[in-house]
């Protein structure tokens, strides 16, 4: 009897293991609550982007093989960082993930570089977001998407620290799989911009 | 000692698993976003048509990055994920086609303003 519920006892390997699905668990229910901010930007683009007041359509607007590359720079890093999760959880090399943490790290550099520079060319030209419903809801839905961006570039540099200070332990391993999941969902956001707004505008 | 060693092949071999499953990921997604791309910039279809490839190709990329990135799919050991995943994907369909609805049918019964020219809820002279 006694021995029968000792081994029903939860170990400290157990329970650590509980820890990291309960994070996992409750940082996925986060994304799904994400989407539906996005959902509601993505709606509000859909409804306005013919009201153009006579502005500039997205036809007229956006360069096709520039956004090409942008989404194959994500695509490239979404892949980059299962690299690292890959190492984090399979091999424990601590090199290994800081290597293509900052191979990733620059990826999405790179990408925002981008949309910063896209955003400066429209502005420029004159088409801000004041400039029609159609600019206002392109911004907000691109500009929400880049902003989540570089809030996942700030946690990825704090991560790079903590995995620097204290090596592949479970605790970083924990925050190295939380941190993936937001950035595939980054990614995937980012694929929808691609049909919806680039590709759909560009027919 | 040898359960030990038996704990590190596995280890070794879902890494081998994952990695395959991150670099088929990789390939399909790049190969889903090249196709319609060339599809829509070449206009091989009419308008219609690229609309419904673009669509479908969007569908399809989605699924490659939940299943290949996410891995979320039948194994999936919290089952809550998908059942989570699933109720949001019916709230984001009510969301998007409820507004589009809601707007097209709006656009319609106010047929003096073509919604083209306007700013929503705006009428210039």
């Amino acid at each position: 009897m006694t021995t029968k519920i000792l081994q029903h006892r939860e170990g400290p390997h157990e329970i650590a293991h509980n820890a990291d699905a309960k994070a996992l668990f409750g940082f996925w229910i986060y994304i799904m609550s994400d989407c539906l901010l996005f959902a509601s930007i993505f709606a509000t683009y859909a409804v306005l982007h013919n009201s153009t007041f006579g502005g500039p359509s997205a036809h007229e607007l956006f360069s096709m093989p520039f956004v090409l590359i942008e989404t194959l720079i994500l695509l490239a890093s979404s892949f980059t960082y299962g690299l690292v999760t890959l190492y984090a959880h399979h091999h424990n090399s601590k090199s290994k993930v800081m290597f293509w943490l900052i191979i990733t790290f620059l990826l999405g550099i790179a990408f925002l570089t981008m949309e910063v520079t896209e955003f400066s060319k429209l502005l420029g030209e004159g088409n801000g977001w004041d400039r029609s419903a159609f600019l206002s809801a392109f911004f907000t839905l691109v500009g929400t998407h880049g902003l989540h961006v570089t809030a996942g570039l700030l946690w990825m540099g704090s991560l790079f620290a903590q995995v620097l200070q204290h090596g592949i332990t479970s605790v970083t391993v924990r925050k190295l799989s939380v941190l993936g999941l937001f950035w595939h969902f980054l990614d995937i956001v980012w694929i929808f911009i691609f049909t919806f707004v680039y590709l759909m505008g560009a027919i | 000692m040898t359960n030990d060693f038996k704990v590190v092949d596995e280890q070794l071999e879902a890494g081998r698993r994952a990695i395959g499953s991150y670099i088929s990921g990789f390939v399909l997604s790049v190969v889903f976003t090249l196709i319609p791309y060339y599809i829509v910039v070449n206009h091989l279809f009419g308008a219609q048509g690229l609309v419904i490839a673009t669509v479908i190709f969007g569908v399809i990329q989605l699924l490659v990055q939940v299943v290949f990135f996410l891995h979320l799919n039948k194994k999936s050991k919290p089952h809550w994920n998908m059942v989570v995943f699933f109720y949001t994907l019916l709230i984001v369909a009510f969301l998007v086609i409820g507004s589009l609805w809601i707007m097209y049918h709006l656009n319609y019964n106010m047929m003096g303003v073509s919604p083209f020219k306007t700013n929503e809820g705006y009428i210039p002279q």
